[in-house]
């Protein structure tokens, strides 16, 4: 038997990263025979593929998404559990990123290799924390590939939010937080820093967010901000997806101020152009410390560098002795073919 | 130095002009002397350290962190001051100690008498000792590049509510006031009287026109209106004064307030009785105004020799009279002003120095006529250095700034070609997400046989609409990446047109097309044009060529 390279157990295609040996794909941004997904983010988990191994909560968001038939079929994995899929075996391990996203741990004899779709190593009370899995190899993600982006800590940046409301009782307060996971973090982390007034929430935001409750997520008392008397939106915070943070839809607001939570926020001319009066620090990918740290934890001796600030980040790899190169993956983050603004509320 | 910070910080993201000024006002109210008036300089632009360029800063963060991370997050960032302050390492010895950061005024007067050698040393003090928002606003103050939205009116529009003073007040005496300005907020709180200024040839702050669009003259009556000349050359303020000992002091500002009299010296001997005129700065041969290139030559010269001088005779076209002897002529209303102006150059009787002749009408069908064509409406010869007509309000007074409805430029159609989009770079700043650099050529007959041949460059002139919608063509469209650079898809049948204006053409070695424009921009976007029926090189070349028989003449 011949000895396995990396390449020949993962590769990428123009339908995503495929593992001929196991004969699937992860996270295909096209319809294939079977998917392996990573989270439930619509850039990494599509519908119309034949069938789809994910965690149960990433298969229930797919679903949530996209209706009961989004995919021929669905098979649950736990985190911890291990297939075997053709000649390689497969192992799920939490990514931090959202509630249910998954590293995926793919092993075909001696090689392991990791892809962790997106992950963030920062504390998230609605997910399971980030596990760092040992491998030969690690795919990691590079959103925020650059020195220039360090979250902080993101319950600082809810008690700006806070005193922004305290500051201004007679303006509504409207955050844009991506709708699946962002939003619900946001609301988490306002409860834990004691705000219990009820929170609103823009119609698009409520599937998701009563999913998580229906987790057992503890978010508090979520309203709809649909129906609800201007004046008495006044002091209040409401939670919405980005886009529509400038829309028309504002005008049913008392004299809003404009959040965003969001890893962008940390350059200035992104919030600027957004209009955004109050960024908030708050990302679901890991920073460029976390990132690095990750990557030097892991153990792997090759780093393959998608979706983001590649160059920067194999740069960096290769300063460390570590082989790394850019995976040319389309698709994902910004290259969606959106217009930057709207690719960024995923981040 | 963190309260100036803070307020930067918070100045930088609001956009509501009256919350600008709360917050700016606050901060004038809360913060004494001398930091507040540091701020205030820092605001208007008064602050300038000749050491701190942004080379040093370059210099520093090499030292601490790698290039390549650098130059790939400076890219990013658009911004020399935010990458810095984002990416900046704290030294281990300044994160355990945790040093008190410095205040805003000895940042002031630590860089003012600091030697350029000591700098770089001391700037990386502070930023050790300094948090994010803190090195951003310290690195945004020494190298004088605010940017965050602030004109030096609305700062002192501000600093005038202290003391519920008239704006318009604080910009009359600005120029005779230097940082931190301790006799300006004590006038405003009332504890001392108002400043003067003792400079006998000060400048004063300039009044600007807004741009008339189509749809303006609806509102407007032509009765309210003197029209004259727009003529194209430098818009600036002659000044002259009588020091205390009798002496005529003379000097010549351009429109930002800047001396440039020490360009000009064969204008000062004519500057010979005191007052200040509101001009344009010409070259007249044997009479005639020449055009902007034939000015430009003059420009920028560190040494004037005679040769210079004689070959390119200077000449001021007046339009305004602002101060006449020791009388302030900014309050009456400039139908007045004229008649001080008419009696001014006629007392001076000067060949150097002349009137720019108002241009009667009685309709905007006759102004239109005339605007087409001013040789035949009083131009005569001198038409083709006229860029417009200005319309201004025979009751306005002089009002610094761009004061809205009171003056309108409504110049002549600039020259147009069509140009197809070769090369997009993201913008610096704002626009850092954006691609919004555009290298775009026309077509000619190469060795290589038919192909595009850059011709200029454009950043401005579109919508933010059309931003986005060039933006988004750019992503979808780009054959090749060079680091920041997008290279666009451009061929006969595939590409984007734009329709570009500009004001004039020169001949450049530093292009490949041989060809320069002078104020390049995105008029148009031509989604209806294939790329094949784009202008040729052959137009420019034609154009040129008129222009260039001026400057030879």
């Amino acid at each position: 038997m011949t000895e396995m390279r990396p390449q020949d157990i993962l590769l990428p295609t123009a339908d995503g990263l495929c593992c001929k040996p196991g004969g699937f794909h992860i996270d295909p941004i096209r319809p294939v025979a079977r998917a392996v997904i990573t989270h439930g983010h619509s850039d990494h988990a599509r519908a119309g593929h034949g069938a789809v191994l994910a965690t149960q909560e990433t298969l229930d968001m797919m679903r949530l998404r996209y209706g009961e038939n989004f995919a021929g079929s669905t098979q649950a994995i736990r985190y911890g559990e291990e297939l075997r899929l053709g000649d390689v075996k497969v192992k799920f391990h939490p990514a931090g990123h959202v509630l249910g996203s998954a590293q995926i741990a793919v092993s075909a004899k001696d090689t392991c290799i990791v892809a962790s779709g997106d992950y963030k190593d920062a504390p998230d009370p609605t997910c399971v924390p980030f596990e760092l899995v040992p491998c030969d190899v690690f795919i990691t993600e590079a959103t925020f590939g650059l020195p220039v982006f360090r979250h902080g800590d993101a319950a600082e940046e809810v008690r700006k939010l806070l005193a922004s409301v305290a500051l201004f009782p007679e303006r509504a307060h409207l955050v844009g937080a991506y709708s699946l996971g962002k939003a619900q973090r946001v609301i988490a982390l306002l409860r834990q820093a004691g705000y219990d007034a009820p929170i609103y929430l823009h119609g698009a935001m409520e599937t998701i967010t009563h999913y998580y409750q229906s987790r057992g997520i503890a978010l508090g008392e979520l309203r709809p901000a649909m129906g609800v008397k201007k004046a008495a939106l006044a002091g209040t915070i409401t939670l919405a997806p980005p886009s529509a943070t400038a829309d028309l839809w504002t005008r049913r607001f008392p004299d809003p101020l404009t959040a965003f939570a969001s890893g962008w926020m940390r350059v200035r001319a992104r919030a600027r152009q957004r209009g955004i009066e109050l960024p908030l620090v708050i990302s679901d990918h890991a920073d460029w410390d976390g990132l690095t740290a990750t990557i030097a934890a892991t153990g792997a001796g090759e780093i393959w560098v998608t979706h983001g600030q590649e160059d920067a980040l194999v740069h960096w790899c290769k300063t460390q002795g570590l082989h790394a190169r850019p995976l040319d993956l389309v698709g994902y983050g910004e290259e969606e073919g959106e217009t930057p603004i709207q690719a960024e509320a995923e981040a | 130095m963190n309260r100036f910070a803070e307020l930067l910080d918070r100045l930088a993201y609001e956009p509501g002009r009256n919350n600008k000024l709360r917050l700016l006002s606050g901060y004038f109210r809360e913060v004494g002397d001398p930091d507040r008036g540091y701020a205030l300089a820092a605001l208007t632009g008064a602050l300038s350290f000749k050491h701190a360029k942004p080379a040093l800063i370059r210099d520093l963060i090499a030292s601490r962190t790698d290039e390549v991370l650098f130059g790939l997050s400076y890219d990013y960032v658009g911004d020399l001051s935010e990458t810095v302050a984002l990416m900046w390492p704290k030294s281990a010895m300044a994160a355990h100690n945790n040093p008190p950061s410095p205040t805003l005024t000895e940042v002031v007067t630590t860089l003012r008498t600091l030697g350029k050698t000591e700098l770089p040393k001391q700037l990386e003090r502070w930023l050790d000792e300094l948090d994010e928002t803190g090195r951003w606003a310290l690195l945004k103050l020494v190298t004088g590049a605010m940017r965050i939205g602030i004109s030096a009116r609305l700062a002192k529009t501000a600093a005038a509510a202290l003391g519920d003073k008239d704006p318009h007040e604080i910009e009359l005496i600005w120029p005779g006031l230097s940082p931190p300005y301790l006799d300006l907020f004590a006038w405003l709180e009332g504890r001392s009287q108002k400043p003067v200024n003792r400079d006998p040839a000060p400048f004063r702050p300039v009044m600007l026109a807004h741009a008339i669009e189509d749809s303006d003259f609806a509102s407007l009556d032509p009765a309210d209106y003197i029209a004259e000349w727009k003529w194209d050359g430098i818009r600036v303020q002659a000044v002259a004064g009588r020091d205390d000992g009798g002496q005529i002091t003379a000097r010549l500002y351009s429109r930002t307030g800047e001396d440039i009299t020490g360009s000009f010296p064969d204008l000062v001997p004519s500057l010979r009785l005191p007052g200040a005129i509101d001009g344009e700065l010409l070259i007249l041969r044997e009479g005639r105004v020449q055009s902007f290139n034939v000015l430009q030559q003059r420009l920028n010269r560190k040494v004037v020799s005679p040769k210079l001088i004689k070959e390119f005779p200077i000449h001021l076209r007046a339009y305004d009279l602002l101060g006449d002897d020791e009388n302030d002529l900014r309050e009456l209303p400039f139908a007045e002003r004229r008649e001080h102006l008419e009696t001014f150059i006629a007392k001076l009787d000067d060949p150097r120095i002349d009137l720019s002749p108002i241009v009667p009408f009685a309709s905007w069908d006759a102004l239109t006529a005339a605007r087409a064509d001013p040789a035949s409406a009083g131009a005569g010869e001198d038409a083709d250095a006229v860029e417009g007509v200005m319309l201004k309000r025979r009751d306005a007074p002089y009002l610094p700034g761009r004061p809205k409805g009171q003056w309108w430029k409504w110049k002549r159609d600039p020259h147009i070609i069509d140009a197809v989009l070769m090369y997009a770079q993201r913008g610096h700043g704002k626009r850092s997400s954006y691609y919004s650099d555009y290298t775009f050529g026309v077509w000619s007959e190469t060795e290589n046989g038919e192909e595009l041949v850059p011709v200029g460059k454009a950043y401005f002139g579109f919508t933010d609409e059309e931003l986005l919608q060039i933006d988004r063509f750019v992503r979808r469209n780009t054959t090749e990446k060079f680091g920041p650079v997008r290279h666009v898809v451009h061929e006969g049948d595939k590409g984007l047109v734009l329709e570009v204006a500009f004001e004039g053409l020169q001949r450049s070695p530093r292009h490949k097309s041989g060809v320069a424009m002078r104020f390049p921009r995105i008029s148009r976007l031509r989604w209806d044009k294939p790329p094949r029926e784009a202008d040729r090189l052959e137009t420019l070349e034609r154009m040129l060529k008129e222009e260039a028989a001026e400057i030879e003449a």
